[in-house]
C-alpha cells in the first residue's frame, strides 16, 4: 500500500507526543525547572520532550568543563595573597593562538627576574579554550574556568583579562573542580612530605659530618 | 608508511628504469619520479598494479639554504586494500610545471587547482586550473616559505613578545582595518571586477548556447553561498537546460583560513586543538588522524598505552554515531522535512556530547588525544553512562530512526535513483568514505588498512550497491549499527592502567622524515601528511580532507538531474564547510 510508509513514520511522531505528556504526568511538575529534571531530561531514560529552556533552565556543569582560563592564588594566614604563578612562561609556551602575554617582575636592585609577574594578560577573544595552560602548569598556577556568560557591551578593553580580573582565591577553584583539587592537594601534599624528609635528611647528614668532623680533628 | 612490496620495486624499476628512484632520504619511503614520464607511469600504476586510488595530491616547499626545490607529493593505494606508494616529483622553484594526473585519475581536479593556489604549482593539461580556495585577484601562493601574512608576528610560535618580553597589543592596533592585506601592484579594490565570475563560466562552458531549432539560452545559477541547504557558506554555479542540470562547478574558499600555513608556524602539540576546528561535527575523529600521523613519525617512543588505544577507538566510534545521525537528520532537511528527523537525531547527538562534555571538557571542541595517548581517564560514572547508551538506548533509538524514515515513500521517490556514482567513478574520483562504500566498494581503512587496534574488533564493512542518494543514506544507519558493535567489545574489552605513555611533555621531539597519518573518519578518508625536518614544528602540514574531496564527484553526479535534487546530493556527501575550506 502507497502511503504504508510515511503512516509508520507518523506513528513515531505520535509516540514521541504522546510521551512528552506522560512523562508529564508522571513526573508532577518536577520535570521542569528541577534539577533532578534537568537531569532526567539529559540521561539515557529521557523520552519526549528534550529541550532545556536556557537560561530560565541551566544545564549542570561536568568538572572537566572548561571555558577561559583564571589565575589562582593562595590566602595566607596574615590574609595577604600569594600568586601561585611563578611567570616560567610555560603557559604562553604551550598556548597555541599564543593570547597570553606575561610580564616578569625584576628585582629593582640586581635586575634579576623575579618568580612572581608583574601582569598577566589573556585576550579572551583569542583564547581557544583548549585549556593547554591549565594541563601544563607545573605548579597549579592557572586553571580553566566554569563562567561561560561573558558577553559584554565593549570589545576594545574589556576582553583583555588583566591579571586582576583573572585572579580567584584557591577556595574557589576547589568548588569548581573537587575532584581534581583533591587529587592535586595529596600529591602536593607527597611532595611537601618528601622534600621536607630530604630536608630533615639533609640536616641529619649535616649535623652527623660536623660531629664526624669534630671526632676527625680529635683523633 | 610505504608498504610497496619488493615486486612492485623491481617492476618499476625495470620498466621505468632511470624514471623511478627510491627516495634515500632519511625518514622517506617513498620514490622519486621525473616529471616528463609521470602520466606514463601512473598509468602503468593504475592499470597494470592495481594502484587505482589517489588519496593524496600536495606540494611540499623544501626552501633551505642548500635546497630550492618544490616538490609534489602523490600517496597511492589499491581499492582492494593495503599500504601507500609515496611518488614525489621534483620541481624547479622558478618555473614548477607537471603534468596533471586529471586525466588517469580524475580526484586529482581539486587538489591539483589547490597545489596551484597555495604553493603556485602549474599543473599541464589541467582542464580548469583556477585558484580554489583563495580569491582570483590574490598576491603570491600563501603556503610558500616566503610568503608572509599582514598580521605576520614571528615565523614560529612562541612568540617572543608574549613572553620573556610580555607586552600586550590588539593585532587590530598594528594592523588597522584596510591595511590588513596585500593588493597586487596596481590593484584598487575599489574598481576591481569580478573576473573570476567570467573565468568561473568560463570553465563552466556552455553559459549562453543554442539548443536544436528552438532558440534558447541556458540558465546559470548560482545556489548560494547563503544558500541554507549548502550547510555553511558554499556556493555552486549551475548551468541548466531548463530544469535538468548540464554543468555544475563548486565553488569554495569562503571559511579559508590557512590552517596548514597556521599548523606549520605552530608546534606539534599546538595543532592538535586546531585541528578540531576542521570537521567541527567530529572533532575526535580529527585529533585521531592526526595524532596518528606524528606518532608514526615518532617510531616506539608515540606507540599508545594500551588502555588509551581503547579509549581512542570509543571516542571514534562514538563521534562516527554522532555524525551519521546529525548528517541523516539534515539531509531530511535538505529534503523539506523541516527539523523533526533533524532534532529527533540530535537528541542522540547530545548524549554523546554530553559524554564528550564530562571527559574532555568541552563538546565540540575536544582536544582530547596527545602524542602517546589521551589527555586523561574517564572521570568516575562516564564508562557507566557510555555503556547505558550503547547497550541500551543508541540500539533502540536507531531502530526508531530507522522505522520513521527509510520506509517513508517520499524519502523514497525523492532519494532513489538520484545522482548515481557508478563504483568505477567513485574510485576514480578518490570518493571516501560513506560515499565510496554506497557505490558498492567495500574500502574502509579501518579494515583495508589497519590503524589502531581495530584488527582487534569484528564488525562488518558496510557496503550498498546502487550508489544513489537513498544509499548513502541508509548506508550511515549500517555504519552505525557497526559502530555500536565495535563499541560494545571495546567497552568489553578496556583494560584498566595508565592513559598515556610517557610524561605528556609539552614539547615533544618528531625526527626527520615524512608520514602520512589516515583514518576512516565519519565523511571519508582523513588523512594528515606531515614532513619533519627535527625541529619542533612541523616544515609540512597537510591535511587531505574527505569533505573537500569528496566535492570533486558532485558533478558527475549532478548532470542528468534535475535542479531540486541538487541539494539533496548536496546533502547525501556530507560536507563540512571548516573541513572544506580549511
Amino acid at each position: 500500500m502507497y502511503g504504508k510508509g510515511i503512516i509508520k513514520g507518523m506513528g513515531v511522531t505520535l509516540k514521541h507526543f504522546v510521551q512528552t505528556y506522560v512523562e508529564d504526568i508522571k513526573w508532577f511538575g518536577r520535570r521542569y525547572y528541577k534539577p533532578e529534571g534537568i537531569a532526567h531530561r539529559s540521561s539515557k531514560d529521557a523520552k519526549g520532550i528534550f529541550t532545556v529552556q536556557y537560561p530560565e533552565e541551566k544545564l549542570p556543569m561536568p568538572e572537566e568543563f572548561r571555558f577561559i582560563p583564571f589565575l589562582i592564588y593562595d590566602v595566607l594566614e596574615d590574609g595577604t595573597h600569594k600568586d601561585r604563578c611563578t611567570s616560567c612562561g610555560i603557559c604562553v609556551k604551550v598556548c597555541p593562538p599564543q593570547c597570553i602575554w606575561i610580564e616578569q617582575t625584576t628585582n629593582p636592585d640586581t635586575g634579576r627576574p623575579v618568580p612572581e609577574p608583574v601582569e598577566f594578560y589573556i585576550d579572551i577573544d583569542i583564547c581557544m579554550n583548549c585549556g593547554y595552560c591549565a594541563e601544563y602548569c607545573p605548579f597549579d598556577a592557572i586553571k580553566m574556568d566554569h563562567d561561560y556568560e561573558l558577553a559584554s557591551y565593549e570589545r576594545q578593553f574589556d576582553h583583555i583579562f588583566n591579571k586582576e580580573r583573572l585572579s580567584k582565591p584557591a577556595e574557589y577553584y576547589a568548588t569548581v573542580r573537587p575532584v581534581n583539587n583533591q587529587l592535586e592537594e595529596a600529591v602536593r601534599a607527597e611532595k611537601a612530605a618528601k622534600k621536607a624528609e630530604r630536608e630533615a635528611a639533609k640536616a641529619a647528614k649535616a649535623a652527623e659530618k660536623d660531629a664526624g668532623g669534630e671526632s676527625d680533628n680529635g683523633s | 608508511m610505504t608498504e610497496a612490496a619488493p615486486v612492485v620495486q623491481s617492476v618499476l624499476e625495470t620498466r621505468f628504469p632511470g624514471v623511478v628512484t627510491p627516495d634515500e632520504r632519511k625518514g622517506y619511503e617513498g620514490y622519486i619520479v621525473t616529471k616528463e614520464k609521470l602520466v606514463e607511469l601512473a598509468t602503468a600504476l593504475r592499470d597494470e598494479m592495481g594502484y587505482d586510488f589517489l588519496s593524496s595530491v600536495t606540494a611540499v616547499d623544501y626552501l633551505s639554504e642548500e635546497e630550492t626545490n618544490l616538490e609534489v607529493v602523490y600517496h597511492l593505494y589499491k581499492s582492494t586494500g593495503g599500504g601507500s606508494l609515496v611518488l614525489s616529483v621534483q620541481l624547479p622553484r622558478d618555473n614548477p610545471v607537471v603534468d596533471s594526473l586529471v586525466s588517469v585519475y580524475p580526484g586529482a581536479d581539486f587538489q591539483e587547482r589547490e597545489a596551484y593556489d597555495l604553493m603556485g604549482i602549474r599543473f599541464d593539461k589541467h582542464p580548469d586550473l583556477r585558484r580554489i580556495l583563495m580569491w582570483e585577484g590574490f598576491e603570491g601562493h600563501p603556503l610558500r616559505k616566503d610568503w608572509k601574512e599582514a598580521y605576520h608576528n614571528e615565523d614560529t610560535k612562541p612568540f617572543s613578545n608574549r613572553w620573556p618580553d610580555g607586552q600586550i597589543f590588539r593585532s587590530e592596533d598594528k594592523n588597522p582595518y584596510g591595511k590588513n592585506n596585500i593588493y597586487p601592484v596596481g590593484f584598487d579594490p575599489t574598481k576591481w571586477e569580478a573576473t573570476e565570475e567570467s573565468l568561473l563560466y568560463a570553465g563552466l562552458g556552455k553559459a549562453v548556447g543554442e539548443k536544436g531549432n528552438i532558440e534558447t539560452d541556458y540558465l546559470v545559477v548560482n545556489m548560494g553561498p547563503q544558500h541554507p541547504s549548502t550547510h555553511g557558506v558554499f556556493r555552486m554555479a549551475v548551468v541548466l537546460d531548463g530544469e535538468t542540470i548540464i554543468a555544475l562547478k563548486p565553488v569554495v574558499g569562503y571559511l579559508h583560513r590557512n590552517h596548514e600555513k597556521i599548523g606549520e608556524r605552530n608546534t606539534y602539540l599546538h595543532n592538535m586543538p586546531f585541528t578540531d576546528r576542521l570537521d567541527y561535527i567530529s572533532s575526535l575523529s580529527n585529533n585521531f588522524g592526526y595524532a596518528l600521523a606524528v606518532e608514526k613519525l615518532m617510531g616506539k617512543k608515540g606507540a599508545p598505552s594500551e588502555r588509551a588505544e581503547y579509549i581512542r577507538v570509543i571516542m571514534a566510534e562514538l563521534t562516527r554515531i554522532s555524525n551519521h545521525v546529525w548528517a541523516i537528520g539534515f539531509l531530511l532537511n535538505d529534503l523539506g522535512a523541516f527539523f523533526t528527523p533533524a532534532l529527533y537525531a540530535i537528541e542522540e547527538r547530545e548524549l554523546i556530547l554530553d559524554i564528550f562534555e564530562a571527559t574532555t571538557g568541552s563538546r565540540m571542541m575536544c582536544n582530547y588525544f596527545r602524542f602517546g595517548g589521551v589527555a586523561r581517564d574517564f572521570p568516575e560514572g562516564v564508562l557507566q553512562k557510555i555503556r547505558d547508551l550503547v547497550f541500551e538506548r543508541l540500539p533502540r533509538k536507531i531502530d526508531d530512526i530507522d522505522a520513521y524514515l527509510t520506509d517513508n515513500e517520499i524519502v523514497l521517490t525523492r532519494t532513489q535513483g538520484v545522482g548515481i556514482l557508478t563504483p568505477e567513478d567513485a574510485i576514480a574520483y578518490s570518493a571516501t568514505g560513506p560515499m565510496l562504500r554506497a557505490s558498492g566498494v567495500p574500502y574502509d581503512i579501518r579494515r583495508a588498512d589497519p590503524y589502531g587496534i581495530y584488527d582487534r574488533f569484528d564488525f562488518d564493512v558496510a557496503v550498498r550497491y546502487h550508489g544513489d542518494c537513498y544509499d548513502r543514506f541508509i548506508i550511515r544507519l549500517d555504519e552505525i549499527r557497526q559502530s555500536i558493535r565495535i563499541l560494545e567489545q571495546a567497552l568489553d574489552q578496556i583494560p584498566e592502567g595508565s592513559v598515556i605513555s610517557g610524561s605528556n611533555p609539552y614539547q615533544v621531539r618528531v625526527p626527520a622524515g615524512e608520514s602520512y597519518g589516515r583514518v576512516e573518519g565519519p565523511k571519508g578518508e582523513l588523512g594528515f601528511y606531515i614532513v619533519s625536518n627535527g625541529k619542533p614544528h612541523p616544515w609540512r602540514y597537510h591535511v587531505r580532507a574527505p569533505s573537500f574531496i569528496n566535492l570533486t564527484a558532485m558533478e558527475k553526479m549532478c548532470i542528468g538531474q534535475k535542479i531540486a535534487d541538487v541539494v539533496v546530493i548536496l546533502g547525501s556527501i556530507d560536507i563540512v564547510l571548516g573541513e572544506t575550506d580549511r
